[in-house]
Protein backbone atom coordinates (compact mmCIF):
# COMPACT_ATOMS: atom_id res chain seq x y z
CA UNK A 1 0.00 0.00 0.00
CA UNK A 2 1.46 3.54 -0.82
CA UNK A 3 0.42 6.46 0.44
CA UNK A 4 1.18 10.06 -0.72
CA UNK A 5 2.75 11.49 2.05
CA UNK A 6 2.05 15.64 1.57
CA UNK A 7 3.36 16.05 -2.22
CA UNK A 8 7.31 15.54 -1.37
CA UNK A 9 7.19 12.16 0.10
CA UNK A 10 5.51 9.01 -0.24
CA UNK A 11 4.70 6.27 2.99
CA UNK A 12 5.03 2.63 2.01
CA UNK A 13 2.97 0.33 4.35
CA UNK A 14 4.41 -3.34 4.60
CA UNK A 15 3.85 -6.17 6.48
CA UNK A 16 6.28 -6.23 9.70
CA UNK A 17 10.00 -4.94 9.80
CA UNK A 18 11.64 -7.85 8.46
CA UNK A 19 9.69 -6.43 5.19
CA UNK A 20 10.53 -2.86 6.17
CA UNK A 21 13.99 -4.11 5.88
CA UNK A 22 13.99 -5.89 2.66
CA UNK A 23 12.04 -2.78 1.23
CA UNK A 24 15.09 -0.68 2.52
CA UNK A 25 18.15 -3.08 0.90
CA UNK A 26 15.87 -3.17 -2.53
CA UNK A 27 15.08 0.80 -2.25
CA UNK A 28 18.99 1.63 -1.43
CA UNK A 29 20.49 -0.89 -4.38
CA UNK A 30 17.66 0.67 -6.23
CA UNK A 31 19.16 4.64 -6.04
CA UNK A 32 16.16 5.81 -7.23
CA UNK A 33 16.80 9.49 -8.90
CA UNK A 34 14.98 12.25 -6.52
CA UNK A 35 15.10 10.14 -3.57
CA UNK A 36 16.49 11.94 -0.86
CA UNK A 37 15.78 9.93 2.27
CA UNK A 38 14.57 6.42 3.23
CA UNK A 39 13.24 6.58 6.73
CA UNK A 40 12.78 2.43 7.96
CA UNK A 41 10.28 2.26 10.79
CA UNK A 42 7.98 -0.39 12.18
CA UNK A 43 5.39 -1.15 9.48
CA UNK A 44 6.47 1.58 7.21
CA UNK A 45 9.34 2.67 4.98
CA UNK A 46 9.14 6.85 3.94
CA UNK A 47 10.78 7.85 0.75
CA UNK A 48 11.65 11.50 1.11
CA UNK A 49 11.62 13.11 -2.21
CA UNK A 50 13.62 16.47 -3.69
CA UNK A 51 10.25 17.75 -4.80
CA UNK A 52 6.42 17.21 -6.27
CA UNK A 53 7.77 16.25 -9.54
CA UNK A 54 9.42 13.09 -8.63
CA UNK A 55 5.80 11.69 -6.50
CA UNK A 56 4.11 10.03 -9.74
CA UNK A 57 7.23 8.39 -11.34
CA UNK A 58 8.31 7.19 -7.74
CA UNK A 59 5.21 5.78 -7.39
CA UNK A 60 4.95 3.96 -10.27
CA UNK A 61 8.65 2.54 -10.07
CA UNK A 62 7.42 1.10 -6.54
CA UNK A 63 4.44 -0.98 -7.91
CA UNK A 64 7.23 -2.82 -10.35
CA UNK A 65 9.17 -3.85 -6.87
CA UNK A 66 9.60 -7.13 -5.79
CA UNK A 67 11.76 -7.50 -2.58
CA UNK A 68 13.65 -10.29 -0.67
CA UNK A 69 13.76 -10.80 3.10
CA UNK A 70 16.88 -11.88 4.91
CA UNK A 71 16.44 -14.17 7.35
CA UNK A 72 20.10 -14.56 8.46
CA UNK A 73 23.59 -12.60 8.57
CA UNK A 74 25.79 -12.70 5.64
CA UNK A 75 29.23 -13.56 5.68
CA UNK A 76 30.17 -10.29 5.10
CA UNK A 77 32.64 -9.42 7.66
CA UNK A 78 31.82 -6.02 10.43
CA UNK A 79 27.82 -6.90 9.67
CA UNK A 80 27.61 -8.60 13.40
CA UNK A 81 28.29 -6.42 16.13
CA UNK A 82 28.78 -7.82 19.72
CA UNK A 83 27.35 -5.71 22.65
CA UNK A 84 28.81 -6.69 26.06
CA UNK A 85 26.15 -5.98 28.58
CA UNK A 86 25.46 -6.36 32.28
CA UNK A 87 22.29 -7.93 32.91
CA UNK A 88 21.19 -5.85 36.15
CA UNK A 89 18.21 -4.21 34.51
CA UNK A 90 15.78 -2.44 37.31
CA UNK A 91 12.76 -4.25 35.38
CA UNK A 92 14.69 -7.63 35.20
CA UNK A 93 12.62 -9.27 37.53
CA UNK A 94 9.96 -7.91 36.05
CA UNK A 95 10.52 -8.92 32.84
CA UNK A 96 10.90 -12.57 33.80
CA UNK A 97 7.19 -12.58 35.61
CA UNK A 98 5.52 -11.27 32.23
CA UNK A 99 7.42 -14.31 30.52
CA UNK A 100 7.07 -16.86 33.02
CA UNK A 101 10.85 -17.16 32.57
CA UNK A 102 13.77 -17.22 35.63
CA UNK A 103 15.71 -13.95 34.96
CA UNK A 104 18.69 -16.71 34.57
CA UNK A 105 16.00 -17.55 31.22
CA UNK A 106 15.84 -14.17 30.12
CA UNK A 107 19.47 -13.55 30.02
CA UNK A 108 19.47 -16.87 28.00
CA UNK A 109 17.09 -15.79 25.64
CA UNK A 110 18.53 -12.19 24.51
CA UNK A 111 21.75 -13.49 24.23
CA UNK A 112 21.12 -16.77 22.28
CA UNK A 113 20.48 -15.82 18.51
CA UNK A 114 21.78 -12.60 17.01
CA UNK A 115 19.11 -9.67 16.39
CA UNK A 116 18.93 -7.42 13.40
CA UNK A 117 18.80 -3.34 13.35
CA UNK A 118 15.66 -2.40 11.77
CA UNK A 119 15.31 0.91 12.11
CA UNK A 120 16.34 4.04 14.13
CA UNK A 121 14.09 7.42 15.02
CA UNK A 122 13.97 7.65 18.53
CA UNK A 123 17.20 10.00 19.21
CA UNK A 124 20.29 9.40 17.14
CA UNK A 125 22.03 6.14 17.32
CA UNK A 126 19.21 4.59 19.20
CA UNK A 127 17.84 1.05 16.77
CA UNK A 128 15.18 -0.83 17.42
CA UNK A 129 16.29 -4.54 16.90
CA UNK A 130 14.04 -7.45 15.95
CA UNK A 131 14.11 -11.23 15.20
CA UNK A 132 14.82 -11.91 19.36
CA UNK A 133 13.17 -14.55 20.79
CA UNK A 134 9.62 -14.31 20.78
CA UNK A 135 9.52 -15.18 24.76
CA UNK A 136 10.73 -11.80 25.17
CA UNK A 137 8.07 -9.99 23.88
CA UNK A 138 6.87 -7.34 26.86
CA UNK A 139 4.44 -3.90 26.58
CA UNK A 140 6.30 -0.62 27.91
CA UNK A 141 6.15 -0.03 31.40
CA UNK A 142 3.26 1.94 32.57
CA UNK A 143 4.85 4.64 34.08
CA UNK A 144 7.78 5.60 31.99
CA UNK A 145 10.50 6.70 33.45
CA UNK A 146 11.64 10.53 33.27
CA UNK A 147 15.51 9.40 33.31
CA UNK A 148 17.33 6.41 31.75
CA UNK A 149 20.64 6.43 31.64
CA UNK A 150 22.58 6.07 28.64
CA UNK A 151 23.75 2.40 27.75
CA UNK A 152 20.47 0.84 29.86
CA UNK A 153 19.39 -2.21 27.61
CA UNK A 154 15.80 -2.57 27.18
CA UNK A 155 12.94 -4.39 25.70
CA UNK A 156 9.09 -3.14 24.32
CA UNK A 157 6.48 -4.89 22.44
CA UNK A 158 8.69 -7.05 19.82
CA UNK A 159 11.96 -4.61 19.98
CA UNK A 160 15.02 -4.73 21.85
CA UNK A 161 17.34 -1.56 22.41
CA UNK A 162 20.21 0.59 23.94
CA UNK A 163 19.42 4.16 24.95
CA UNK A 164 22.43 5.95 23.47
CA UNK A 165 22.50 8.62 26.02
CA UNK A 166 20.53 9.87 28.73
CA UNK A 167 16.83 10.43 28.45
CA UNK A 168 13.37 10.13 29.16
CA UNK A 169 11.82 6.47 28.21
CA UNK A 170 9.37 3.21 28.96
CA UNK A 171 11.16 0.22 27.95
CA UNK A 172 11.80 -2.01 30.51
CA UNK A 173 15.57 -2.48 31.75
CA UNK A 174 17.04 -5.15 32.08
CA UNK A 175 20.96 -4.83 31.72
CA UNK A 176 23.32 -2.21 30.65
CA UNK A 177 26.11 -1.81 28.37
CA UNK A 178 29.33 0.46 28.24
CA UNK A 179 29.39 0.14 24.49
CA UNK A 180 29.20 4.22 23.32
CA UNK A 181 26.09 3.94 21.02
CA UNK A 182 26.85 7.92 19.81
CA UNK A 183 29.75 9.66 18.86
CA UNK A 184 29.53 12.47 16.46
CA UNK A 185 33.02 12.07 15.95
CA UNK A 186 33.18 8.58 14.75
CA UNK A 187 32.13 7.41 11.32
CA UNK A 188 29.69 6.26 10.98
CA UNK A 189 28.65 8.02 14.54
CA UNK A 190 25.64 5.36 15.71
CA UNK A 191 27.37 1.55 16.76
CA UNK A 192 24.36 0.57 14.97
CA UNK A 193 22.74 1.05 11.94
CA UNK A 194 20.06 -0.39 10.09
CA UNK A 195 20.99 -3.75 8.45
CA UNK A 196 23.72 -4.73 11.37
CA UNK A 197 23.01 -7.34 13.53
CA UNK A 198 23.87 -7.27 16.67
CA UNK A 199 24.79 -10.50 19.62
CA UNK A 200 24.24 -9.03 22.94
CA UNK A 201 27.00 -10.95 25.12
CA UNK A 202 26.35 -11.41 28.87
CA UNK A 203 29.49 -10.12 31.02
CA UNK A 204 29.62 -10.25 35.12
CA UNK B 1 40.04 37.03 10.72
CA UNK B 2 36.88 39.39 10.61
CA UNK B 3 34.54 37.98 13.12
CA UNK B 4 31.21 39.02 14.81
CA UNK B 5 31.54 39.36 18.59
CA UNK B 6 27.80 38.24 19.44
CA UNK B 7 26.83 41.42 21.93
CA UNK B 8 23.15 39.67 22.63
CA UNK B 9 20.81 37.60 21.10
CA UNK B 10 17.18 37.86 22.38
CA UNK B 11 15.44 34.87 22.76
CA UNK B 12 16.98 32.55 20.73
CA UNK B 13 19.88 32.61 17.88
CA UNK B 14 21.11 29.67 15.90
CA UNK B 15 23.13 29.02 13.41
CA UNK B 16 21.10 27.18 10.42
CA UNK B 17 22.13 26.02 7.03
CA UNK B 18 19.96 23.76 4.81
CA UNK B 19 20.44 20.93 7.14
CA UNK B 20 21.83 17.50 7.05
CA UNK B 21 19.80 15.49 4.71
CA UNK B 22 20.31 11.93 3.89
CA UNK B 23 21.00 10.68 7.65
CA UNK B 24 17.16 9.65 8.98
CA UNK B 25 18.48 6.09 9.11
CA UNK B 26 20.31 6.75 12.19
CA UNK B 27 17.89 8.81 14.11
CA UNK B 28 19.46 12.09 12.96
CA UNK B 29 16.47 14.16 11.69
CA UNK B 30 17.48 17.46 8.62
CA UNK B 31 17.24 20.30 10.86
CA UNK B 32 18.18 23.43 8.99
CA UNK B 33 16.75 26.87 8.24
CA UNK B 34 13.21 27.05 9.61
CA UNK B 35 12.10 29.51 6.95
CA UNK B 36 14.11 28.34 4.18
CA UNK B 37 13.13 30.67 1.38
CA UNK B 38 14.21 33.98 3.55
CA UNK B 39 17.60 31.91 4.39
CA UNK B 40 17.98 31.23 1.10
CA UNK B 41 17.31 34.51 0.08
CA UNK B 42 19.66 36.53 2.41
CA UNK B 43 22.69 34.06 1.10
CA UNK B 44 21.73 35.12 -2.65
CA UNK B 45 21.80 38.80 -1.91
CA UNK B 46 25.34 39.27 -0.16
CA UNK B 47 26.33 36.69 -3.48
CA UNK B 48 27.24 33.66 -0.48
CA UNK B 49 26.70 29.60 -2.35
CA UNK B 50 23.60 28.27 -1.22
CA UNK B 51 25.44 25.85 1.67
CA UNK B 52 26.79 28.96 3.70
CA UNK B 53 24.65 29.36 7.23
CA UNK B 54 23.58 32.15 8.44
CA UNK B 55 22.19 33.36 11.95
CA UNK B 56 18.43 32.49 12.62
CA UNK B 57 17.23 35.14 15.37
CA UNK B 58 14.40 34.16 16.86
CA UNK B 59 11.91 37.43 18.16
CA UNK B 60 14.94 40.02 17.49
CA UNK B 61 16.79 41.24 20.39
CA UNK B 62 20.44 40.63 18.69
CA UNK B 63 23.18 42.76 18.55
CA UNK B 64 26.44 41.78 17.15
CA UNK B 65 29.61 43.98 16.76
CA UNK B 66 32.06 43.76 13.47
CA UNK B 67 35.72 43.06 14.38
CA UNK B 68 39.27 42.89 12.53
CA UNK B 69 37.65 43.52 9.29
CA UNK B 70 34.48 45.18 7.11
CA UNK B 71 31.90 42.86 5.73
CA UNK B 72 28.94 42.71 3.65
CA UNK B 73 25.38 41.98 5.44
CA UNK B 74 21.79 41.19 4.49
CA UNK B 75 18.48 40.59 6.84
CA UNK B 76 15.55 38.89 5.62
CA UNK B 77 12.29 36.96 7.11
CA UNK B 78 10.79 39.22 10.29
CA UNK B 79 11.05 42.85 9.95
CA UNK B 80 13.31 43.26 12.78
CA UNK B 81 13.93 46.53 11.85
CA UNK B 82 18.08 45.76 11.54
CA UNK B 83 20.14 48.95 11.79
CA UNK B 84 24.02 49.71 11.99
CA UNK B 85 24.95 52.11 14.89
CA UNK B 86 21.36 52.69 15.26
CA UNK B 87 20.86 53.82 11.31
CA UNK B 88 18.16 51.38 10.12
CA UNK B 89 19.21 50.01 7.14
CA UNK B 90 16.12 47.94 5.90
CA UNK B 91 15.03 43.96 5.63
CA UNK B 92 15.68 42.26 2.43
CA UNK B 93 18.48 44.64 1.39
CA UNK B 94 22.39 44.92 1.63
CA UNK B 95 24.73 46.62 3.95
CA UNK B 96 28.02 47.58 3.98
CA UNK B 97 29.55 47.13 7.61
CA UNK B 98 32.81 49.04 8.77
CA UNK B 99 35.02 47.74 11.48
CA UNK B 100 33.66 47.83 14.75
CA UNK B 101 29.83 49.14 13.93
CA UNK B 102 27.17 47.50 15.76
CA UNK B 103 24.45 45.83 14.07
CA UNK B 104 20.99 45.69 15.96
CA UNK B 105 17.77 43.35 15.40
CA UNK B 106 14.78 44.54 17.14
CA UNK B 107 12.08 43.03 18.16
CA UNK B 108 9.77 42.03 14.74
CA UNK B 109 6.43 43.74 14.42
CA UNK B 110 5.11 40.22 12.95
CA UNK B 111 6.54 37.18 12.23
CA UNK B 112 9.21 35.15 14.34
CA UNK B 113 12.72 34.37 12.72
CA UNK B 114 15.05 36.95 10.96
CA UNK B 115 17.84 35.54 8.80
CA UNK B 116 21.55 37.43 9.08
CA UNK B 117 23.45 36.27 6.79
CA UNK B 118 27.24 37.98 6.39
CA UNK B 119 28.88 37.44 2.92
CA UNK B 120 31.45 34.60 3.15
CA UNK B 121 29.17 32.92 5.84
CA UNK B 122 29.34 32.33 9.64
CA UNK B 123 32.17 29.85 9.94
CA UNK B 124 31.17 27.51 12.88
CA UNK B 125 32.20 24.01 12.78
CA UNK B 126 30.17 21.79 11.04
CA UNK B 127 28.67 18.56 12.59
CA UNK B 128 28.10 15.19 10.26
CA UNK B 129 28.11 17.55 7.11
CA UNK B 130 26.23 20.93 8.57
CA UNK B 131 25.97 23.89 10.46
CA UNK B 132 22.52 23.85 11.62
CA UNK B 133 22.08 23.30 15.62
CA UNK B 134 19.36 20.90 15.91
CA UNK B 135 17.52 21.67 19.01
CA UNK B 136 15.44 18.21 19.82
CA UNK B 137 18.62 16.42 19.73
CA UNK B 138 21.69 19.35 20.46
CA UNK B 139 23.60 18.44 17.27
CA UNK B 140 25.38 21.14 15.53
CA UNK B 141 26.74 24.81 16.57
CA UNK B 142 25.37 25.25 20.10
CA UNK B 143 23.46 28.47 20.22
CA UNK B 144 25.03 31.91 20.64
CA UNK B 145 25.77 33.45 23.63
CA UNK B 146 26.80 37.01 24.30
CA UNK B 147 30.66 37.44 23.76
CA UNK B 148 30.68 34.36 21.13
CA UNK B 149 33.30 35.19 18.49
CA UNK B 150 31.50 33.67 15.05
CA UNK B 151 34.08 33.51 12.47
CA UNK B 152 33.30 34.77 8.62
CA UNK B 153 34.29 32.75 6.21
CA UNK B 154 36.25 33.28 2.91
CA UNK B 155 33.92 34.95 0.56
CA UNK B 156 33.20 33.22 -3.55
CA UNK B 157 33.97 35.42 -6.31
CA UNK B 158 30.43 36.39 -7.60
CA UNK B 159 29.02 40.22 -7.00
CA UNK B 160 25.98 40.95 -5.48
CA UNK B 161 23.46 41.65 -7.98
CA UNK B 162 20.72 43.62 -6.13
CA UNK B 163 20.75 45.93 -3.48
CA UNK B 164 17.33 45.49 -2.43
CA UNK B 165 14.93 42.24 -2.95
CA UNK B 166 10.74 42.82 -3.80
CA UNK B 167 9.53 40.62 -1.31
CA UNK B 168 6.81 40.49 0.22
CA UNK B 169 6.67 41.58 4.13
CA UNK B 170 5.76 39.02 6.72
CA UNK B 171 1.93 38.92 7.18
CA UNK B 172 0.58 39.06 10.56
CA UNK B 173 -2.97 38.18 9.61
CA UNK B 174 -4.07 34.63 9.44
CA UNK B 175 -2.22 31.81 8.28
CA UNK B 176 -3.93 29.46 5.39
CA UNK B 177 -1.98 26.29 4.91
CA UNK B 178 -2.24 23.93 2.42
CA UNK B 179 -2.69 19.87 3.72
CA UNK B 180 -2.37 16.82 1.46
CA UNK B 181 -4.88 14.29 3.70
CA UNK B 182 -3.45 11.20 5.09
CA UNK B 183 -1.70 9.24 5.66
CA UNK B 184 -3.88 8.53 8.89
CA UNK B 185 -6.99 10.86 8.49
CA UNK B 186 -8.84 7.67 9.02
CA UNK B 187 -7.95 7.45 12.25
CA UNK B 188 -10.52 9.83 13.28
CA UNK B 189 -14.15 10.16 13.20
CA UNK B 190 -14.20 13.67 12.01
CA UNK B 191 -11.30 14.39 9.84
CA UNK B 192 -12.98 17.48 8.35
CA UNK B 193 -13.02 19.04 11.76
CA UNK B 194 -9.42 19.74 10.38
CA UNK B 195 -10.20 22.33 8.24
CA UNK B 196 -13.53 23.75 9.88
CA UNK B 197 -11.70 25.00 12.74
CA UNK B 198 -10.06 28.03 13.29
CA UNK B 199 -6.88 27.09 14.77
CA UNK B 200 -4.74 29.20 17.51
CA UNK B 201 -0.89 28.93 17.03
CA UNK B 202 -0.11 27.99 20.84
CA UNK B 203 2.96 29.66 22.69
CA UNK B 204 4.71 26.27 23.62
CA UNK B 205 5.78 26.58 19.64
CA UNK B 206 9.52 25.80 18.57
CA UNK B 207 11.23 24.55 15.82
CA UNK B 208 10.78 21.00 16.68
CA UNK B 209 6.90 22.00 16.26
CA UNK B 210 3.79 24.33 15.81
CA UNK B 211 1.49 23.24 18.40
CA UNK B 212 -2.19 24.61 17.36
CA UNK B 213 -5.15 24.98 19.74
CA UNK B 214 -8.62 24.66 19.37
CA UNK B 215 -11.19 22.25 19.44
CA UNK B 216 -9.76 18.61 19.92
CA UNK B 217 -10.16 16.12 17.29
CA UNK B 218 -11.88 12.53 18.35
CA UNK B 219 -10.14 9.40 17.12
CA UNK B 220 -12.26 6.36 16.31
CA UNK B 221 -10.58 4.21 18.25
CA UNK B 222 -8.61 5.86 21.38
CA UNK B 223 -7.07 2.72 22.48
CA UNK B 224 -5.39 2.06 19.29
CA UNK B 225 -1.33 2.51 19.04
CA UNK B 226 0.43 3.50 15.80
CA UNK B 227 3.51 2.00 15.60
CA UNK B 228 5.89 4.76 14.69
CA UNK B 229 6.65 5.55 11.35
CA UNK B 230 8.51 8.46 9.55
CA UNK B 231 7.60 11.88 9.57
CA UNK B 232 8.27 15.10 7.63
CA UNK B 233 8.34 19.19 8.31
CA UNK B 234 4.91 19.65 7.84
CA UNK B 235 3.23 16.62 8.73
CA UNK B 236 0.03 17.42 10.80
CA UNK B 237 0.63 15.43 13.77
CA UNK B 238 -2.27 14.50 16.43
CA UNK B 239 -1.70 13.29 19.88
CA UNK B 240 -3.85 11.50 22.36
CA UNK B 241 -4.97 15.14 23.62
CA UNK B 242 -6.59 15.70 19.81
CA UNK B 243 -5.06 19.06 19.13
CA UNK B 244 -2.39 18.96 16.16
CA UNK B 245 0.99 19.39 16.10
CA UNK B 246 2.75 20.54 12.80
CA UNK B 247 6.22 19.36 12.70
CA UNK B 248 8.94 21.67 12.28
CA UNK B 249 12.58 21.38 10.98
CA UNK B 250 14.24 19.18 14.35
CA UNK B 251 11.09 16.72 14.43
CA UNK B 252 11.97 13.18 15.50
CA UNK B 253 12.65 11.34 12.38
CA UNK B 254 9.81 8.89 13.24
CA UNK B 255 6.40 9.35 15.24
CA UNK B 256 4.38 7.54 16.75
CA UNK B 257 0.95 9.64 16.80
CA UNK B 258 -1.18 9.57 13.32
CA UNK B 259 -0.64 12.42 10.70
CA UNK B 260 -3.95 13.37 9.90
CA UNK B 261 -2.24 15.48 6.82
CA UNK B 262 1.13 17.16 5.21
CA UNK B 263 1.38 20.76 4.94
CA UNK B 264 2.88 20.72 0.83
CA UNK B 265 6.16 21.82 0.67
CA UNK B 266 5.84 25.52 -0.82
CA UNK B 267 3.56 26.66 2.46
CA UNK B 268 6.11 25.15 5.21
CA UNK B 269 7.99 28.27 5.27
CA UNK B 270 5.36 30.57 6.09
CA UNK B 271 4.46 28.16 9.38
CA UNK B 272 7.95 29.39 10.71
CA UNK B 273 6.59 32.94 10.65
CA UNK B 274 3.26 31.99 12.58
CA UNK B 275 2.83 34.19 16.01
CA UNK B 276 1.28 32.94 19.67
CA UNK B 277 -1.87 33.34 19.42
CA UNK B 278 -2.21 33.76 15.37
CA UNK B 279 -4.92 32.32 13.81
CA UNK B 280 -4.27 29.23 11.68
CA UNK B 281 -6.91 27.48 9.08
CA UNK B 282 -6.08 24.63 6.91
CA UNK B 283 -7.18 23.41 3.63
CA UNK B 284 -7.16 20.33 1.93
CA UNK B 285 -5.39 19.94 -1.11
CA UNK B 286 -8.05 17.75 -2.66
CA UNK B 287 -11.21 16.03 -1.49
CA UNK B 288 -10.72 13.23 0.93
CA UNK B 289 -10.64 9.74 -0.66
Amino acid sequence: MIHDYGDQALLLDVGDTADVMAWCDALRGAQLPGVVELVPAARTVLLVLSGPQHQGPIRARLDGFRVQRADAPSAEPGTVVTVDVVYDGEDLDEVARLTGLSPEQVVEAHTSAPMRVGFGGFAPGFAYLVGGDERLHVPRRAEPRTRVPAGSVGLAGEFSGVYPRESPGGWQLIGHTDAVLWDVDRDPPALLVPGNWVQFRAVP
Amino acid sequence: MTTLEILATGPLALVEDLGRPGLAHLGVTRSGAADRRSHTLANRLVANPADRATVEITFGGFSARVRDGDVTVAVTGADANPSVDGVPFGTNGIRHVRDGQVLTLSMPRSGVRSYLAVRGGVDAEPVLGSRSHDVLSAIGPRPLRPGDLLAIGEHAQDFPELDQAPVAPVAAGDLDLTVVPGPRDDWFTDPEALVRTDWVASDRSDRVGTRLTGQPLTPRDPERQLPSEGAVRGSVQVPPNGLPVILGPDHPVTGGYPVIGVVVDRDVDRIAQVRPGQRVRLHWSHPRA
